[in-house]
């Protein structure tokens, strides 16, 4: 029995300071917007990485919070447009942030591109380091890329074999990822034997032989940011863009393997 | 025209792979639902939850495991290598396998449940009567559990036609190979293609609804049978 008195009184501290921190921490998130110390970001998932990096170093150069969602561009423009709570948009395309603010949903004049995506041929199984030569012999039978009616870098994709002139004959070899992502699985699992996959994607993986798509083959992949109308009276969030364009979210930009304007 | 055949080659598709897939799995799905109904191993409830995983795991996750499991490095690799081919991933074949692993509890488990409720008193006087343990299961055992059989088909088929994240993983949405009309419908919403997504979106409601409304009107009628 005197063994379960210090117990249960530590039990009940415990519980007091765990309600206390609660209570703290919803009082925090009501009081975070008045503070504009806070700010909603929706990140496309191909960026997810890189924003992670870029939010801990704002977070760390002004106090103020980046808080991330990830996720695919075409889902979080609907959302937007059904009046989701982000202020921020950093979409995998440019033509979403145009559209945003063509409809309303964002802030005029606020849209720039963060980032440039860089397409790269990638196989664990043949050599493709000439990657020009590997897709005009097409020795393989299955070439993954991501869905080029939905992902910027699918039709970057399409372009570059258009522009070398081996789409008609490798048409037929085609998978396509759902996104971008997706792409990367097929070639990562070896069910396709090569892939047109982001740059980005290969960030800390050795594995394999890759090819560096010459930037004339296709049409720029460029990534725009955008501040949303629930932003436009956010400090945290127009800082947080500026924090964007800065050398400091710059050279982590380029590490991950995007060019930038 | 060509609108027509954009939208009618995923319903096509979508179709047989879901007939496919319904009749391969009476096939495997009857005689382990009889072992599990009839079996007293002690760890065939193991085997039960196993086979029930694919309704809690998420579609993507099951769908990258078998992307896996399908591709050069898995089982599913060595059996395409049969007939020159690398991987099972991105092919008709392949869509069945994934499909009936994620479709296979809900076949699995009504036709256990008519097993469990024949019980073993039918089988028993079978047995007086001289029948064989087989012919017992073909003459007695499978009629009495037939609705059963009816409902695990046609929810097998129906989450077939329904099933889109394993799908989605595994089939490299190929027009006329594995683009089905759950991935299909997905494209026109990704794409903003709002009318294709609206056809195909409403003919599944009507689909969906009669296969829920079909399911109402057989528990219905044997219920009556059996009172």
């Amino acid at each position: 029995m005197w063994k379960l008195g210090p117990l249960s009184l530590t039990g009940g501290i415990m519980f007091r300071t765990f309600s206390m921190s609660v209570l703290a921490g919803v009082l925090a998130a009501f009081a975070a917007p008045a503070l504009a110390g806070q700010t909603n970001v929706a990140v496309a998932a191909n960026f997810t990485e890189p924003a992670k990096d870029i939010a801990a170093l704002f977070k760390q150069k002004t106090g103020d919070e980046a808080v991330l969602s990830f996720g695919a561009s075409g889902p979080f423009f609907a959302q937007i447009a059904h009046d989701a709570p982000f202020q921020v948009f950093l979409s995998a395309d440019e033509q979403r942030p145009k559209a945003a603010v063509e409809q309303g949903y964002a802030v005029k004049g606020s849209e720039f591109t963060y980032a440039i995506g860089k397409l790269v041929l990638w196989s664990k199984v043949l050599d493709v380091t000439d990657g020009e030569k590997a897709l005009k012999r097409g020795a393989f039978s299955k070439l993954s890329i991501a869905n080029p009616a939905a992902a910027p870098y699918g039709t970057a994709a399409v372009e570059t074999m258009k522009a070398l002139g081996v789409y008609d004959a490798l048409e037929s070899k085609i998978v396509q990822g759902n996104n971008i992502a997706q792409a990367f699985q097929f070639v990562d699992t070896r069910n396709a034997e090569v892939g047109f996959v982001a740059l980005s994607e290969l960030y800390g993986v050795a594995d394999g032989t890759r090819w560096l798509v010459p930037q004339d083959l296709h049409a720029p992949i460029r990534q725009d940011a955008v501040l949303l109308k629930k932003g436009e009276n956010g400090e945290a969030s127009k800082a947080f863009l500026e924090f964007l364009k800065g050398p400091e979210a710059r050279a982590v930009i380029e590490k991950f393997g995007y060019g930038l304007d | 025209m060509e609108a027509f055949v954009h939208i009618w080659e995923p319903v096509r598709l979508t179709l047989e792979l879901a007939a496919v897939t319904t009749l391969a799995l009476i096939v495997v799905a009857t005689p382990l639902a009889w072992w599990l109904a009839r079996s007293r191993a002690p760890w065939k409830e193991v085997v039960a939850a196993v086979v029930s995983l694919p309704i809690v795991l998420p579609p993507t996750v099951l769908g990258f495991y078998l992307l896996i499991a399908l591709g050069p490095g898995g089982p599913g690799g060595a059996v395409a290598s049969l007939w020159g081919a690398r991987t099972l991933a991105f092919s008709f074949s392949g869509l069945v396998i994934g499909s009936m692993i994620a479709s296979m509890p809900f076949v699995v488990q009504p036709i256990r449940n008519s097993f469990a409720a024949v019980g073993d008193r039918p089988l028993e006087v079978a047995a007086t009567l001289r029948a064989s343990p087989s012919r017992a299961f073909w003459t007695v055992a499978l009629p009495l559990a037939s609705p059963g059989l009816l409902t695990g088909a046609v929810l097998g088929f129906a989450h077939t036609v329904g099933e889109f994240g394993v799908v989605l993983m595994i089939g490299g949405n190929i027009p006329g190979r594995t683009r089905v009309m759950s991935t299909a419908i997905y494209d026109s919403v990704e794409t903003m293609q709002w009318r294709e997504a609206n056809i195909l979106a409403g003919g599944m409601v009507v689909f969906a609804f009669a296969v829920i409304f079909s399911m109402i009107l057989i528990e219905k009628r044997f219920a009556r049978v059996r009172a």
